[in-house]
């Protein structure tokens, strides 16, 4: 059997794909920024001399981190709404993706923490710089422009599984496409057609991280990332 | 009338697991058969073949897995080819886990020296020879850490499978969770399921990046 493709059916939806693509990169820029700031902090957290701290910000990262991103999702909205608490979905899509980033974030930035080399900590004391400065200077930015490949590809990961939160039918670009392809029935077009618009987002996302990564890290131009 | 959550629906949801494991081993399985054929493509001499990987990688790697799911569900469908739900998603995660472990043992591969192939040439060893008895060996050192770090990704991924009416552990969550409405109850328990399998492997994955010792070479 033939099938005939037909994407004319969806011209008349194409505002509607770019909005959802829109809120899409809002979402994502929104919990990469947030996710990135607790990331930090936790991975800083887990190399304190706070024992306790230590292990409630290491469980909580092995938490998230072995657990699927759509199960964490139905048990924030369907469990916080079993108990009264009303979120929007978008906010709880949002909720769900900045526990994820600063996880996952954590992870990558303490790896670059940890190779950091001992004695560039001692020369820096050796100089006389304060506990701040040694700790911003010589630990936090370095590890970060270190890392800085790995922790745009996981962002565009995450991007990707923004995708799930059409499940507690969120109007991301997922969802709108459900939506789409229920007025249409023109499945399999529909979803094309959004895959397409994702490798476009990656793109740009990877376009935008290369030209951070020259501002941020003028240092060392070609560490950025690949394009 | 809501009842309590009994042990019929745990055995419900450990039935689910035992699905979960099925796909996550099929999906490596067949996987790792295609990613190697990827990581052939893309250290392959040939210009073309190595463009053609790359864009099959960065086509699967740009999309969500959510989307290929739904696109070979309702692709076979349009087609009229009728297959069983774990057909259907084995197949999706293993063109997801194809390009990803593809990419990883590429990067493995790569990593070993170049004069390392340069020697076996040297020594007259064809170039399946070089890369079966000198490269590949030398590469599954390298490859193991990621490897199993990518069986965590991939387990977790088999969650998705549930959105195509593959029962597996989310769905069997899902569904139970549809007639109590205990949510926190029910996906928790399903999240300790997934921790249950997947904390091991993240355990593994970093003490053999410790013992073979790829850091700090």
């Amino acid at each position: 059997m033939q099938y005939q493709f037909d994407f004319s059916a969806l011209l008349p939806y194409w505002s509607d794909f770019l909005s959802g693509a829109l809120v899409t990169i809002e979402i994502t820029v929104f919990s990469v920024i947030i996710g990135l700031l607790i990331g930090v902090a936790c991975a800083i957290a887990r190399r304190s001399t706070i024992g306790p701290l230590r292990t409630l910000v290491s469980t909580y990262v092995e938490a998230v981190r072995n657990t699927p991103f759509i199960v964490q999702i139905f048990f924030i909205f369907f469990g916080l709404s079993s108990v009264g608490i009303r979120l929007p979905i978008i906010a709880a899509a949002v909720f769900a993706m900045v526990i994820n980033v600063g996880a996952y974030t954590a992870e990558i930035v303490r790896a670059g923490m940890d190779s950091i080399h001992p004695s560039q900590i001692e020369a820096a004391e050796a100089l006389g710089l304060s506990k701040l400065q040694i700790y911003r200077d010589i630990i936090l930015l370095p590890a970060i422009e270190r890392v800085y490949p790995a922790l745009s590809s996981q962002f565009i990961l995450m991007m990707l599984s923004t995708s799930i939160a059409s499940q507690i039918s969120a109007e991301e670009l997922t969802g709108v496409a459900n939506n789409i392809q229920s007025n249409t029935f023109r499945s399999l077009e529909t979803y094309m057609v959004v895959a397409v618009l994702y490798i476009a987002i990656t793109y740009l996302m990877r376009a935008g991280f290369y030209g951070l990564g020259l501002i941020a890290f003028p240092r060392r131009r070609r560490l950025g990332t690949s394009l | 009338m809501l009842g309590g959550f009994s042990f019929n629906h745990l055995i419900y949801l450990l039935d689910g697991l035992v699905w979960t494991v099925v796909l996550s081993a099929l999906a490596f399985l067949l996987g790792g058969v295609a990613g190697f054929f990827v990581m052939l493509c893309r250290i392959s001499r040939f210009l073309w073949l190595r463009r053609a990987a790359l864009i099959y990688i960065q086509i699967v790697q740009g999309t969500p897995l959510l989307i290929q799911m739904f696109i070979l569900y309702f692709g076979l469908g349009v087609i009229n080819i009728s297959v069983p739900p774990l057909v259907a998603a084995g197949l999706g995660m293993m063109i997801y886990s194809s390009s990803y472990l593809g990419e990883i043992w590429r990067g493995s591969v790569e990593s070993i020296s170049r004069t390392q192939f340069e020697a076996a040439e040297c020594l007259g060893l064809t170039r399946w020879q070089a890369l079966r008895d000198v490269i590949l060996p030398q590469a599954l050192r390298i490859a193991t850490p990621p490897t199993v770090g990518f069986l965590v990704q991939l387990v977790k991924n088999t969650s998705l499978a549930s959105v195509v009416g593959f029962l597996e552990l989310t769905r069997a969550a899902q569904v139970i969770n549809n007639s109590l409405f205990q949510p926190f109850l029910v996906f928790g328990i399903a999240a300790l399921l997934y921790f249950a399998l997947c904390y091991p492997l993240s355990v593994w994955s970093r003490s053999l990046e410790r013992k073979l010792n790829v850091g700090r070479r």
